[in-house]
């Protein structure tokens, strides 16, 4: 990677230290008197959230001039902008799945450092969403608009833990916006696949999961609960997997599936991309037992629809509960809501007393289904 | 309940009959008396609770949430107690009550909750007074998980759907004895809930119990769709034909009890008896013995349509003016047994002798045969068809909706045997729609835009204009599923809650080959007519809008079906 492209991208940097927000966070001023309004901050484009006054797309769906990426899913980030700025775990990601050359040049974000980009100040921190997940703070005026991309509050071992922006808007995703979605723990999930292998010790479980995040926290997962056998993996998983291991998470021994030893697999943990949970790959193995790990597990419809034996409700994204609690957290009088279920999230808010809209935005994971094709590795 | 629960979770997940089979035989063989007779009621829809109904449950909830979310989450996950079960609040949860300006009382306070087994909530629900329902159920769902909370809720709603029949779940009985399950079907209604004399049975602790009823139900035999490459396999001179009539499935049994009564019933194909709804055709069944047949209204010896037999269909009171004006018609085409003699095992053409010589002695101007259609190949069969008419189906043609194919050498078997009996429908109605709106599925297809709403043109104000004729949510394959979601998703021009409209006009939309089996008027539709059993027959993605049919087309067919005559219309008023 080239590095440093502060020319090209006209960007100057001033550095707050670790924690920008410390002590905005004690005395949170939602201006009475906003000098600008938030749609001066920020607008809605063909291309996705456009910011005027710092002149980037933030998660473009198609090629810009400028794009700050919140996150390395496929859905958010794209190859073929000219400038990328994001934090150096989402670059790398880029990097492994579209080529070095995935845009003309590329800036580094520090999480915590805040930058000025034209007439605004922009900070990345972290989301808790997957490895290198960040949020944004756009700040103009006196106004703080958060974009916080795809987020958790749950424990994730292979990732920094969200942390709560003040902010006067803030932007969400809605991916699970419905009071039916409260995830479980996720210990008691992945027991119960350690439960399904110890009582079917002759068939082999295939675990349906996302190749970038969610693969790496079920194969982190089993290894708290003590399973320290091989996890074997899908080849769509290989470079991803090996990423997260060379930035120092351990995942234990994760050798790649040779397609003639499949027969022999009989009481292994396989993870594979959702899709071949279902392709001929997958009936290779000894009478195979059908998981997935997802937060849609919840809905019985969605695990039928998939042909799921064990569904495993494990989900990178927020709950009902957390959504609501961190819309709470960020203190923001204002609430826009990109993608999923956007109309009950608006609802509770309006209800909250909280001013909400629905952006209605398409392209991002079209309900959480089709982000992470098998294709997304490079290889299989 | 909790072990129910995780039967039932486990079920529902499991598509192989042999593993539900193992799974279910796990469970009786390891669950206590009553609990586990009380599990095999619940399957076998045995169990009916007169107070606790979809309606208490949904009072239950509406006081706990937001009714706003409750609604939207229930249009996503499309079942009534799954969503009920995953939306209950935790003690203390906020997040998804209703805000008002005094929140209601959650009643938290009271002592700490208590599992209760499945027997116990039988029990109660039985004996609980509609009064003190409500706070019983809440305690429950308090206590139970979201599994367990599923699982009551499906008991309560009568609605388990985890893909085990009355008859598999019987099956799984009869093996823990190394049974037959014809041999429980048999018995079967002679037993009641918790089933402790069965199970005794099959376990070798105890007596075979008596068949105290008379005029037991029989599973019935049913047939395959004939495909076009059967005709290549079968050979037409092995075949005997018969009209299939657009009725509906029942089976006449009457027998005598041990106190020498006649005792008549009639039950529906799945074993519900049905009787009270049809006194006029009870008091036809003066033989012995158990025979098939299909119910049909008949007025002035003209068999009527499908629409006016539903009107006889699911009424709380049968009244005197209700069966003068819609009276009920067996026509035969089977016969099981014969006083006490088992006729199933005799050949197809036998049967149909002793059915002929039966119906001769019944003597009965409600029961009478169905005929047999004569042919020699299948052209003269597939022309016969085509025009019932033409072969001396005469003024009844309107009513058939195909041909039966029955072996001749076939046995009466239980279920749905390969080999034996095919149904040929009549081909479908044909037209060409526009897509106006889609919604979201429920069950297998929920979250998914799987019913649309189609139109055709008409002459409107503002000239040609499309008018919703229908709606419809099958007749694609999961493939085809997933396009048009997405095409709903990508053309939507409008959302009113779990409903999309979608782009349509002369120059764009998606042109819908509907297939449909009849139509009538109907003042409930903008159009004028509904449509009866549509599907999607092809999606025309080639097809401009512009070219979709018009509403003429469909008063055509309209005016060719309105031939049924109302005697007693003049009543109506």
């Amino acid at each position: 990677m080239k590095g440093f492209h502060q020319e090209k991208l006209g960007l100057s940097r001033r550095t707050f230290g670790a924690s920008p927000y410390a002590d905005i966070a004690e005395a949170h001023p939602i201006s009475p008197s906003m000098a600008l309004r938030s749609t001066d901050i920020l607008t809605q484009t063909p291309q996705g959230l456009y910011c005027p006054l710092g002149d980037f797309h933030i998660d473009p769906v198609r090629p810009v001039k400028r794009a700050l990426i919140t996150h390395g899913h496929s859905d958010h980030a794209r190859s073929g902008h000219r400038a990328v700025l994001a934090t150096r775990e989402t670059l790398r990601i880029m990097a492994v799945r579209y080529g070095e050359d995935f845009a003309e040049s590329t800036q580094e974000a520090s999480l915590g450092e805040s930058m000025t980009l034209g007439d605004v100040t922009v900070c990345f921190t972290p989301a808790g969403h997957v490895l290198g997940s960040a949020q944004i703070t756009i700040e103009a005026g006196g106004t703080r608009v958060v974009v916080s991309g795809d987020y958790k509050r749950a424990e994730d071992p292979t990732c920094l833990p969200y942390e709560v922006v003040p902010c006067d808007v803030f932007i969400t995703e809605a991916t699970f916006g419905l009071p039916v979605f409260r995830h479980p723990d996720t210990r008691d999930e992945v027991r119960k696949l350690l439960d399904s292998a110890a009582l079917f010790p002759e068939r082999t479980h295939i675990v349906g999961a996302y190749a970038l995040g969610k693969a790496q926290r079920v194969m982190a997962l089993l290894r708290e609960e003590g399973y320290d056998k091989p996890i074997y993996l899908h080849g769509a998983m290989e470079r991803l997997t090996e990423f997260y291991k060379s930035e120092g998470i351990p995942l234990g021994e994760t050798p790649k599936v040779v397609a003639s030893e499949r027969s022999k697999l009989g009481g292994a943990i396989v993870i594979c991309p959702p899709p071949s949970i279902q392709d001929l790959w997958s009936r290779r193995f000894p009478d195979p037992v059908t998981c997935f790990a997802s937060g849609w597990m919840r809905v019985r419809a969605r695990a039928r629809q998939k042909g799921v034996e064990l569904p495993l409700v494990i989900s990178d994204h927020s709950d009902w509960d957390d959504l609501c609690r961190t819309i709470g957290d960020t203190g923001a009088g204002e609430v826009w809501v990109t993608h999923g279920q956007e109309d009950a999230l608006v609802h509770w808010c309006t209800t909250h007393g909280i001013k909400a809209r629905p952006l209605h935005m398409l392209g991002y994971g079209d309900e959480g289904e089709v982000e992470e094709a098998p294709q997304a590795g490079g290889e299989a | 309940m909790n072990r129910f629960a995780a039967l039932l979770d486990r079920l529902s997940y499991e598509p192989r009959r042999n593993a539900k089979l193992r799974l279910l035989m796990d469970y009786f063989q390891h669950t206590p008396d009553p609990e586990r007779g009380y599990a095999l009621a619940a399957m076998t829809n045995a169990l009916m609770f007169k107070e606790a109904k979809p309606g208490l449950i949904r009072g239950l909830v509406e006081e706990r949430t937001d009714p706003e979310l409750f609604r939207m989450s229930y249009h996503y996950v499309g079942d009534l107690a799954e969503t009920v079960a995953l939306i209950w609040p935790a003690p203390g949860h906020e997040s998804v009550a209703p805000v008002s300006d005094d929140t209601p009382s959650i009643g938290h306070n009271n002592p700490p909750p208590h599992v209760p087994t499945l027997t116990e909530v039988v029990e109660t629900l039985a004996t609980t007074s509609k009064s003190d329902l409500p706070a019983k159920v809440a305690g429950w769902l308090d206590a139970l998980d979201e599994t367990g909370r599923w699982a009551l809720l499906k008991l309560i709603t009568r609605e388990l759907r985890v893909g085990v029949s009355a008859r598999l779940a019987k099956t799984a009985v009869a093996q823990l004895g190394g049974f037959e399950a014809d041999e429980v079907e048999l018995i079967w209604h002679g037993l009641d809930a918790p089933y402790e004399e069965l199970f005794a049975w099959v376990e070798g602790r105890g007596p075979k119990p008596e068949s105290s009823n008379p005029a037991p139900f029989r599973p019935p035999m049913l047939s395959h769709p004939l495909e076009d490459e059967d005709f290549e396999k079968l050979d037409a001179s092995d075949f005997l034909a018969e009209w299939k009539w657009d009725g509906i499935r029942l089976q006449a049994v009457a027998g005598h009890d041990s106190h020498g009564r006649s005792v008549r019933r009639i039950y529906s194909r799945t074993g519900e008896d049905v009787s009270r709804a049809f006194p006029d055709l009870v008091e036809a069944l003066n033989f012995q013995g158990s025979i098939d047949g299909e119910l049909l209204i008949v007025r002035e010896e003209l068999v009527q349509s499908f629409n006016i037999l539903q009107q006889r269909l699911n009424r709380k009171a049968v009244t005197p003016k209700l069966i003068a004006e819609f009276p009920a018609h067996l026509r035969v085409y089977d016969i099981l047994t014969e006083g006490d003699e088992d006729l199933r095992d005799l050949p197809f053409s036998e049967r149909r002798k002793r059915l002929e010589a039966l119906v001769a002695r019944i003597d009965d101007p409600r029961i009478d045969l169905s005929p047999m259609v004569p042919f020699g190949t299948w052209e003269d069969l597939a022309a016969a068809r085509a025009n019932p008419a033409s072969v001396g189906a005469g003024p009844d043609a309107d009513a058939i909706e195909g041909c039966m194919l029955k072996r001749a050498n076939s046995p009466y078997l239980p279920g749905r045997p390969k080999g034996y009996w095919y149904k040929w429908k009549r081909d479908p109605y044909l037209v060409d729609a526009v897509m106006m709106y889609g919604q979201r599925g429920h069950g297998k297809r929920s979250s998914f835009y799987s019913d649309y709403t189609f139109g055709v043109w008409r002459d409107g104000e503002n000239g040609e204009e499309l008018v919703p004729v229908g709606k419809a949510y099958h007749g694609f394959t999961d493939e085809e599923l997933v396009k048009l979601d997405r095409y709903v998703r990508n053309h939507t021009v409008n959302r009113f809650g779990p409903v999309r409209e979608v782009e349509y006009g002369k120059d764009r939309g998606l042109v819908l080959e509907v297939a449909f089996e009849g139509l009538q008027r109907s003042t409930r539709h903008k159009s004028g007519v509904a449509m009866r059993f549509p599907r999607i027959n092809r999606i025309r993605w080639d097809k401009p809008a512009a070219e979709a049919d018009r509403i003429e087309t469909l008063e055509k067919i309209l005016e060719r079906g309105e031939k049924e005559i109302h005697p007693l219309k003049s009543q109506e008023a």
